[in-house]
């Protein structure tokens, strides 16, 4: 007779990278729609990826996670209670064979912190991509917000000088937001 | 009052910049990271998959129009978080190469056969209980340009989404005993021993079925709660 195999509980799955093909399993086809094409206030935000050479980013994933434009969430852990405005607040958009990704939204709300101060509006990002062992996270504010984002208590601890990475600049189409893995003009990145 | 979650000590997933893994040298970020206190933002997360999955997507052997060849198996677990808290109602999607070691992309050249019945995607929801349940084929080892003679040991890319954006997951399940460990980097980028134990599933005689398919049992841990509520360390 053999010995029972122990399924215990014993401590964190470790992560792996995405690797080059996860065009297979992950995207949908409405990823990039966190709101239908021609919903009142639809903004697109779009950027392209670059790794540390300057290169292209052809297999990456962003996915984003934000509130609604009143800064709610359809999340029962919000105290406030779970937003009903139908939003579904999360994208989901591959990079393109030049490394370009995109997704159209809402811009979000306020979001307060955990001592109630307001924060700017922002969305949160997670990178995956080939050779990314763990997702990366940053977060995307908005350049026409400036004084909101003077007094964001999250961006008041980000390096003044690296700060505009994480700011997406109004463009023909919508908001630009590049990302730099690596290198000159590094994207700044959050531990979670 | 906030969930308040546990941040990663460091210990249990891999450093970005992993050299042996090549395509992490010109891709790990290199500045220091920022401490993002978990704000609503963060403690919330996508809550997706009703709608968005059928019964259909958990057996990637029967789909599109033919059965698929190579080993049958049953890959099962339930998901937790770090306080051994079952993780309900969360969407799992998985990726794979088919039985041959090849993947259904047009990136990948490996001389090996395509298999038209194989798609090698699959998605379900955890139940209740945090469980969930695919079954497919064995994945093939596949060689890659890393490193001379590399070839990837044979596994399932898994995704979850969890219950929190601070929750996120993307890993891969590997099969036990599998003579490729020692020599890969993307395995090994996990240090810790015990922490790369945890990434191979189980051989599972109890979800073996009769005359039909293999079992295994790949159980995955998400960031948990703190048991006790401390104040996020943002005004250091």
């Amino acid at each position: 007779m053999t010995t029972e195999p122990d399924f215990g509980f014993d401590g964190l799955t470790p992560s792996q990278t995405v690797g080059p093909y996860l065009s297979i399993g992950l995207p949908w086809p409405d990823g990039h729609e966190v709101v239908e094409a021609g919903a009142p206030g639809a903004i697109k935000i779009f950027g392209k990826v670059y790794d540390g050479t300057g290169a292209e980013v052809p297999d990456a994933l962003i996915e984003t996670w934000q509130a609604d434009p009143a800064g709610g969430f359809a999340h029962p852990d919000d105290p406030r209670g779970p937003s009903d405005s139908g939003f579904r607040g999360f994208g989901r958009c591959p990079t393109d064979d030049t490394g370009d990704w995109a997704i159209l939204t809402l811009k979000p709300g306020i979001v307060p912190d955990r001592d109630g101060r307001p924060q700017a509006p922002h969305i949160d990002v997670s990178v995956l991509a080939r050779g990314l062992l763990h997702r990366v996270v940053t977060r995307i504010y908005f350049a026409d917000e400036a004084t909101a984002n003077a007094s964001d208590p999250v961006l008041a601890t980000v390096p003044e000088a690296r700060r505009s990475t994480l700011i997406a600049t109004p463009d023909r189409d919508g908001y630009r937001f590049d990302i730099r893995l690596q290198g000159d003009d590094e994207t700044v990145f959050f531990a979670l | 009052m906030l969930p308040n979650y546990r941040r990663d000590d460091g210990t249990t997933h891999p450093p970005l910049l992993s050299p042996g893994y090549k395509s992490t040298v010109p891709r790990a970020p290199r500045e220091q990271f920022v401490l993002l206190p978990h704000s609503l933002t963060e403690v919330t997360g996508p809550l997706l998959g009703e709608g968005r999955v059928t019964a259909a997507d958990a057996d990637l052997t029967l789909a599109p129009g033919g059965e698929a060849q190579g080993q049958r198996i049953v890959v099962h677990g339930q998901v937790r978080d770090a306080g051994g808290r079952p993780i309900p109602h969360t969407l799992v999607e998985v990726w794979q190469s088919n039985a041959a070691g090849r993947y259904q992309h047009r990136w990948d050249q490996h001389h090996a056969p395509l298999d038209p019945h194989f798609t090698g995607v699959g998605r379900c929801l955890t139940d209740a209980d945090g469980h969930y349940r695919f079954v497919t084929v064995k994945p093939g080892a596949y060689p890659w340009g890393n490193h001379p003679n590399a070839w990837r040991p044979a596994h399932i890319h898994f995704s979850l989404l969890g219950r929190a954006f601070t929750q996120r997951l993307v890993t891969q399940m590997y099969f036990p005993d599998d003579p490729l460990f020692a020599y890969d980097p993307i395995f090994n980028s996990v240090r810790d021993e015990r922490a790369r134990a945890r990434l191979i599933a189980k051989f599972d005689l109890s979800a073996t079925v009769e005359a039909w398919a293999l079992g295994f049992r790949f159980d995955i841990v998400l960031a948990g709660e703190d048991g006790t509520p401390t104040e996020d360390p943002h005004d250091d």
